[in-house]
Protein backbone atom coordinates (compact mmCIF):
# COMPACT_ATOMS: atom_id res chain seq x y z
CA UNK A 1 0.00 0.00 0.00
CA UNK A 2 2.66 2.31 0.37
CA UNK A 3 3.79 2.56 -3.03
CA UNK A 4 0.23 3.01 -3.90
CA UNK A 5 0.36 5.63 -1.86
CA UNK A 6 3.19 7.49 -2.81
CA UNK A 7 2.70 6.91 -6.20
CA UNK A 8 -0.63 8.41 -5.63
CA UNK A 9 1.11 12.30 -4.57
CA UNK A 10 2.65 12.01 -7.89
CA UNK A 11 -0.08 11.36 -10.04
CA UNK A 12 -2.29 13.77 -8.37
CA UNK A 13 0.48 16.34 -8.82
CA UNK A 14 0.64 15.24 -12.43
CA UNK A 15 -3.16 15.79 -12.93
CA UNK A 16 -3.16 19.28 -11.61
CA UNK A 17 -5.27 17.87 -8.39
CA UNK A 18 -2.34 18.82 -5.48
CA UNK A 19 -3.66 22.17 -4.82
CA UNK A 20 -1.33 22.22 -1.55
CA UNK A 21 1.81 19.74 -0.73
CA UNK A 22 2.88 19.51 2.35
CA UNK A 23 5.67 17.99 4.53
CA UNK A 24 7.06 18.71 8.43
CA UNK A 25 10.91 19.06 8.02
CA UNK A 26 13.56 19.05 11.18
CA UNK A 27 15.18 22.77 12.10
CA UNK A 28 17.20 23.52 14.94
CA UNK A 29 14.44 25.18 16.92
CA UNK A 30 11.59 21.65 15.90
CA UNK A 31 9.81 20.67 13.37
CA UNK A 32 8.39 23.13 10.80
CA UNK A 33 5.75 22.76 8.71
CA UNK A 34 5.93 23.84 5.14
CA UNK A 35 3.29 23.91 2.67
CA UNK A 36 3.36 24.99 -0.98
CA UNK A 37 0.56 25.32 -4.23
CA UNK A 38 1.93 25.53 -7.62
CA UNK A 39 2.58 29.00 -7.15
CA UNK A 40 5.14 28.41 -5.12
CA UNK A 41 5.26 28.51 -1.09
CA UNK A 42 2.77 29.27 0.89
CA UNK A 43 2.93 28.91 4.28
CA UNK A 44 5.72 28.20 6.97
CA UNK A 45 4.32 26.62 10.33
CA UNK A 46 6.89 27.22 13.09
CA UNK A 47 7.50 24.40 16.02
CA UNK A 48 5.19 26.18 18.47
CA UNK A 49 2.16 26.22 15.99
CA UNK A 50 -0.32 23.18 15.90
CA UNK A 51 0.93 21.87 12.30
CA UNK A 52 -3.05 19.95 12.54
CA UNK A 53 -4.70 23.55 12.66
CA UNK A 54 -2.77 24.76 10.00
CA UNK A 55 -3.75 22.20 7.32
CA UNK A 56 -7.56 22.51 8.25
CA UNK A 57 -6.49 26.28 7.73
CA UNK A 58 -5.12 25.85 4.78
CA UNK A 59 -7.74 23.39 3.52
CA UNK A 60 -10.26 26.10 4.30
CA UNK A 61 -8.79 29.14 2.77
CA UNK A 62 -6.93 27.81 -0.27
CA UNK A 63 -8.48 24.02 -0.90
CA UNK A 64 -9.53 21.12 0.65
CA UNK A 65 -7.34 19.54 -1.74
CA UNK A 66 -4.27 19.00 0.71
CA UNK A 67 -2.20 16.32 0.48
CA UNK A 68 1.48 15.26 2.03
CA UNK A 69 3.56 15.29 -1.15
CA UNK A 70 7.59 15.66 0.58
CA UNK A 71 9.09 15.78 -3.15
CA UNK A 72 7.70 18.88 -3.84
CA UNK A 73 8.95 20.20 -1.07
CA UNK A 74 12.61 18.92 -1.32
CA UNK A 75 13.94 22.81 -2.24
CA UNK A 76 12.14 24.67 0.15
CA UNK A 77 13.87 22.24 2.44
CA UNK A 78 17.11 22.06 0.60
CA UNK A 79 17.63 25.71 1.44
CA UNK A 80 16.11 25.96 4.75
CA UNK A 81 18.47 23.76 5.88
CA UNK A 82 21.35 25.56 4.22
CA UNK A 83 20.20 28.61 6.17
CA UNK A 84 20.00 26.98 9.65
CA UNK A 85 23.75 26.23 8.72
CA UNK A 86 24.38 29.96 7.81
CA UNK A 87 25.36 29.06 4.20
CA UNK A 88 22.84 30.31 2.74
CA UNK A 89 21.82 34.19 2.99
CA UNK A 90 19.25 34.70 0.24
CA UNK A 91 16.15 32.32 -0.66
CA UNK A 92 15.18 31.77 -4.36
CA UNK A 93 11.92 30.03 -3.57
CA UNK A 94 9.04 30.97 -5.62
CA UNK A 95 6.28 32.39 -2.85
CA UNK A 96 2.56 32.45 -2.93
CA UNK A 97 1.45 35.23 -1.44
CA UNK A 98 -2.40 34.21 -1.42
CA UNK A 99 -2.86 33.82 2.23
CA UNK A 100 -2.17 38.07 2.77
CA UNK A 101 -4.03 40.66 1.83
CA UNK A 102 -3.74 44.13 0.75
CA UNK A 103 -1.88 47.15 3.19
CA UNK A 104 -0.69 43.36 5.38
CA UNK A 105 0.50 41.51 1.82
CA UNK A 106 2.56 45.07 0.63
CA UNK A 107 4.07 45.29 4.48
CA UNK A 108 5.10 41.82 3.85
CA UNK A 109 6.74 42.14 0.37
CA UNK A 110 8.56 44.89 1.94
CA UNK A 111 9.94 42.56 4.49
CA UNK A 112 11.14 40.00 2.27
CA UNK A 113 13.75 42.98 0.86
CA UNK A 114 15.12 43.59 3.75
CA UNK A 115 18.88 42.17 3.12
CA UNK A 116 19.93 39.07 5.59
CA UNK A 117 21.92 40.22 8.17
CA UNK A 118 20.02 43.86 8.52
CA UNK A 119 17.31 44.95 10.69
CA UNK A 120 14.50 47.55 9.80
CA UNK A 121 11.66 49.04 12.37
CA UNK A 122 7.98 48.82 12.35
CA UNK A 123 7.77 52.41 11.33
CA UNK A 124 9.78 51.80 8.33
CA UNK A 125 7.85 48.87 6.79
CA UNK A 126 4.82 51.11 7.26
CA UNK A 127 6.22 53.79 5.14
CA UNK A 128 7.35 51.36 2.83
CA UNK A 129 4.07 50.20 2.16
CA UNK A 130 3.04 53.19 1.39
CA UNK A 131 1.14 54.39 4.86
CA UNK A 132 4.11 55.74 7.54
CA UNK A 133 1.01 56.23 10.61
CA UNK A 134 0.11 52.55 10.28
CA UNK A 135 2.51 51.52 12.35
CA UNK A 136 0.32 48.89 14.39
CA UNK A 137 -0.96 47.56 11.19
CA UNK A 138 2.52 46.94 10.04
CA UNK A 139 3.04 44.81 13.54
CA UNK A 140 -0.06 42.92 12.97
CA UNK A 141 0.72 42.46 9.27
CA UNK A 142 4.59 40.90 11.15
CA UNK A 143 2.41 39.04 13.52
CA UNK A 144 0.47 37.16 11.26
CA UNK A 145 2.67 36.63 8.38
CA UNK A 146 1.98 33.28 6.87
CA UNK A 147 5.84 32.94 5.70
CA UNK A 148 7.92 33.24 8.33
CA UNK A 149 11.51 32.84 8.18
CA UNK A 150 11.31 32.77 3.93
CA UNK A 151 9.57 36.03 4.60
CA UNK A 152 12.18 37.19 7.55
CA UNK A 153 9.82 39.51 9.77
CA UNK A 154 12.55 38.41 12.72
CA UNK A 155 14.67 41.29 11.02
CA UNK A 156 11.72 43.54 12.00
CA UNK A 157 12.49 45.32 15.42
CA UNK A 158 11.00 48.24 17.46
CA UNK A 159 12.07 51.46 16.62
CA UNK A 160 14.33 52.64 19.38
CA UNK A 161 15.88 48.76 19.24
CA UNK A 162 13.71 46.60 20.89
CA UNK A 163 13.03 43.05 19.78
CA UNK A 164 9.28 43.37 19.91
CA UNK A 165 7.43 39.94 19.28
CA UNK A 166 7.72 37.01 17.32
CA UNK A 167 4.85 34.41 16.05
CA UNK A 168 7.74 31.48 16.76
CA UNK A 169 8.79 33.10 20.36
CA UNK A 170 11.21 35.91 21.14
CA UNK A 171 14.15 33.34 22.16
CA UNK A 172 13.46 31.83 18.41
CA UNK A 173 13.84 35.71 17.85
CA UNK A 174 16.75 36.41 19.13
CA UNK A 175 18.40 32.43 18.08
CA UNK A 176 17.93 33.68 14.50
CA UNK A 177 19.28 37.31 14.91
CA UNK A 178 22.66 35.76 16.53
CA UNK A 179 22.55 33.27 13.56
CA UNK A 180 22.72 35.99 11.15
CA UNK A 181 25.15 37.73 12.82
CA UNK A 182 22.82 40.90 14.25
CA UNK A 183 23.36 40.15 17.79
CA UNK A 184 26.33 38.93 19.65
CA UNK A 185 26.60 35.11 19.94
CA UNK B 1 -21.89 24.11 4.24
CA UNK B 2 -19.72 21.60 6.28
CA UNK B 3 -16.25 22.37 6.03
CA UNK B 4 -14.14 20.01 4.24
CA UNK B 5 -10.67 18.65 5.91
CA UNK B 6 -7.73 18.56 4.17
CA UNK B 7 -7.87 15.31 1.96
CA UNK B 8 -4.77 13.90 3.85
CA UNK B 9 -6.90 13.17 6.50
CA UNK B 10 -9.33 10.79 4.47
CA UNK B 11 -6.34 8.91 3.15
CA UNK B 12 -4.25 8.34 6.74
CA UNK B 13 -8.50 7.28 7.90
CA UNK B 14 -9.15 5.29 5.21
CA UNK B 15 -6.61 3.73 2.95
CA UNK B 16 -7.07 0.47 4.92
CA UNK B 17 -10.65 -0.05 4.08
CA UNK B 18 -10.41 1.12 0.34
CA UNK B 19 -7.69 -1.01 0.28
CA UNK B 20 -9.24 -3.62 1.36
CA UNK B 21 -12.57 -2.85 -1.15
CA UNK B 22 -10.10 -3.33 -4.26
CA UNK B 23 -8.49 -6.61 -3.11
CA UNK B 24 -11.91 -7.93 -2.21
CA UNK B 25 -13.01 -7.20 -5.62
CA UNK B 26 -10.28 -6.81 -8.18
CA UNK B 27 -8.08 -9.28 -6.69
CA UNK B 28 -4.63 -8.81 -5.23
CA UNK B 29 -2.64 -8.16 -8.09
CA UNK B 30 -4.72 -5.08 -9.61
CA UNK B 31 -5.51 -3.61 -6.41
CA UNK B 32 -3.11 -1.06 -6.26
CA UNK B 33 -4.86 0.29 -9.54
CA UNK B 34 -7.97 0.15 -8.12
CA UNK B 35 -6.65 2.07 -4.97
CA UNK B 36 -4.88 4.86 -7.49
CA UNK B 37 -7.99 5.36 -9.54
CA UNK B 38 -10.12 5.50 -6.35
CA UNK B 39 -8.39 8.13 -4.74
CA UNK B 40 -7.94 10.30 -7.90
CA UNK B 41 -11.85 10.23 -8.42
CA UNK B 42 -12.32 11.38 -4.95
CA UNK B 43 -9.64 14.23 -5.07
CA UNK B 44 -11.19 15.02 -8.49
CA UNK B 45 -14.65 15.29 -6.93
CA UNK B 46 -13.55 16.59 -3.29
CA UNK B 47 -14.35 20.42 -3.34
CA UNK B 48 -17.57 20.30 -4.87
CA UNK B 49 -18.79 17.32 -2.51
CA UNK B 50 -21.76 19.24 -0.43
CA UNK B 51 -22.03 16.73 2.46
CA UNK B 52 -19.04 15.67 4.17
CA UNK B 53 -20.39 13.74 7.10
CA UNK B 54 -19.50 10.19 5.38
CA UNK B 55 -16.29 10.56 3.61
CA UNK B 56 -15.61 6.69 4.45
CA UNK B 57 -18.95 5.75 2.52
CA UNK B 58 -18.38 8.05 -0.01
CA UNK B 59 -15.13 6.70 -0.31
CA UNK B 60 -15.78 3.16 -0.64
CA UNK B 61 -18.73 3.85 -2.58
CA UNK B 62 -16.37 5.26 -5.30
CA UNK B 63 -13.61 2.16 -5.04
CA UNK B 64 -16.74 -0.07 -5.87
CA UNK B 65 -17.68 1.87 -8.78
CA UNK B 66 -14.08 2.10 -10.10
CA UNK B 67 -13.99 -1.97 -9.40
CA UNK B 68 -17.20 -2.27 -11.47
CA UNK B 69 -15.15 -0.22 -14.68
CA UNK B 70 -12.07 -2.58 -13.94
CA UNK B 71 -14.55 -5.82 -14.15
CA UNK B 72 -16.49 -3.88 -17.41
CA UNK B 73 -12.69 -2.80 -19.13
CA UNK B 74 -11.18 -6.74 -18.06
CA UNK B 75 -14.06 -8.20 -20.01
CA UNK B 76 -13.69 -6.15 -23.23
CA UNK B 77 -9.39 -6.79 -23.18
CA UNK B 78 -10.28 -10.92 -22.70
CA UNK B 79 -9.17 -12.36 -26.08
CA UNK B 80 -9.55 -16.33 -26.36
CA UNK B 81 -7.21 -17.76 -27.45
CA UNK B 82 -5.66 -21.18 -28.23
CA UNK B 83 -3.36 -22.01 -25.76
CA UNK B 84 -2.34 -20.19 -22.32
CA UNK B 85 0.75 -19.38 -21.03
CA UNK B 86 1.50 -20.35 -17.80
CA UNK B 87 2.40 -17.57 -15.54
CA UNK B 88 3.46 -17.25 -12.25
CA UNK B 89 1.03 -16.78 -9.70
CA UNK B 90 1.33 -14.42 -6.29
CA UNK B 91 1.03 -16.98 -3.48
CA UNK B 92 -1.78 -16.07 -1.40
CA UNK B 93 -1.65 -15.37 1.83
CA UNK B 94 -3.59 -17.74 4.94
CA UNK B 95 -6.85 -16.22 4.86
CA UNK B 96 -6.55 -14.59 1.31
CA UNK B 97 -8.26 -17.82 0.34
CA UNK B 98 -11.86 -16.47 1.52
CA UNK B 99 -11.26 -13.37 -0.35
CA UNK B 100 -10.53 -15.08 -4.06
CA UNK B 101 -13.60 -16.75 -3.45
CA UNK B 102 -15.68 -13.48 -1.95
CA UNK B 103 -14.28 -12.23 -5.94
CA UNK B 104 -15.85 -15.06 -7.55
CA UNK B 105 -19.58 -14.54 -6.08
CA UNK B 106 -22.07 -12.26 -8.33
CA UNK B 107 -21.71 -8.85 -7.99
CA UNK B 108 -23.94 -7.79 -5.69
CA UNK B 109 -23.44 -10.65 -2.77
CA UNK B 110 -19.53 -9.95 -3.44
CA UNK B 111 -19.99 -6.00 -3.02
CA UNK B 112 -21.91 -6.83 0.03
CA UNK B 113 -20.00 -9.26 1.50
CA UNK B 114 -17.07 -7.00 0.90
CA UNK B 115 -18.60 -3.47 2.32
CA UNK B 116 -19.76 -5.40 5.17
CA UNK B 117 -16.52 -7.22 6.06
CA UNK B 118 -13.58 -5.85 4.54
CA UNK B 119 -14.95 -2.07 5.33
CA UNK B 120 -17.38 -2.92 8.06
CA UNK B 121 -20.55 -0.74 7.03
CA UNK B 122 -23.43 -1.36 8.79
CA UNK B 123 -26.42 -2.81 6.45
CA UNK B 124 -28.61 0.70 5.93
CA UNK B 125 -24.87 2.10 4.74
CA UNK B 126 -24.09 -0.55 2.13
CA UNK B 127 -27.87 -0.28 0.91
CA UNK B 128 -26.80 3.41 -0.14
CA UNK B 129 -23.77 2.12 -1.19
CA UNK B 130 -25.14 -0.66 -3.72
CA UNK B 131 -28.22 2.16 -4.33
CA UNK B 132 -30.96 -0.88 -2.92
CA UNK B 133 -33.06 -1.17 0.06
CA UNK B 134 -31.20 -2.45 3.40
CA UNK B 135 -33.58 -5.27 2.78
CA UNK B 136 -32.01 -5.84 -0.11
CA UNK B 137 -28.72 -5.70 1.14
CA UNK B 138 -29.57 -7.86 3.51
CA UNK B 139 -30.50 -10.50 1.62
CA UNK B 140 -27.33 -10.31 -0.79
CA UNK B 141 -25.00 -10.79 2.14
CA UNK B 142 -27.20 -13.66 3.32
CA UNK B 143 -27.39 -14.90 -0.16
CA UNK B 144 -23.35 -14.31 -0.73
CA UNK B 145 -22.65 -15.76 3.09
CA UNK B 146 -24.68 -18.58 2.25
CA UNK B 147 -22.44 -19.32 -0.82
CA UNK B 148 -19.00 -19.30 0.86
CA UNK B 149 -19.81 -21.63 3.69
CA UNK B 150 -20.70 -23.98 1.19
CA UNK B 151 -17.77 -23.32 -0.72
CA UNK B 152 -15.70 -23.34 2.14
CA UNK B 153 -17.06 -26.77 3.89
Amino acid sequence: MKAALNQLAERASAEGLLDVAYTTTDSPFGPLLLASTPKGLVRVGLPNQDADELLVDLATRVSPRVLEAPARLEETRRELDLYFEGRLTEFELPLDWQLSKDFRRKVLREIARIPYGQTRNYTQMARGAGNERAVRAAGTACGTNPIPLVVPCHRVLRSGGALGGYGGGLPMKEELLRLEGVLDS
Amino acid sequence: MTELPPFQTLIDKHAGDVMAVCRGTVGRSDADDCFQETFIAALRAYPKLSDGSNLRGWLVTIAHRKAIDHHRARGRRAIPVAEVAEVAVEDPLPDEGVWELVGALPPKQRAAVTLRYASDLPHAEIATALGCSPEAARRSLHEGLKRLRKELA
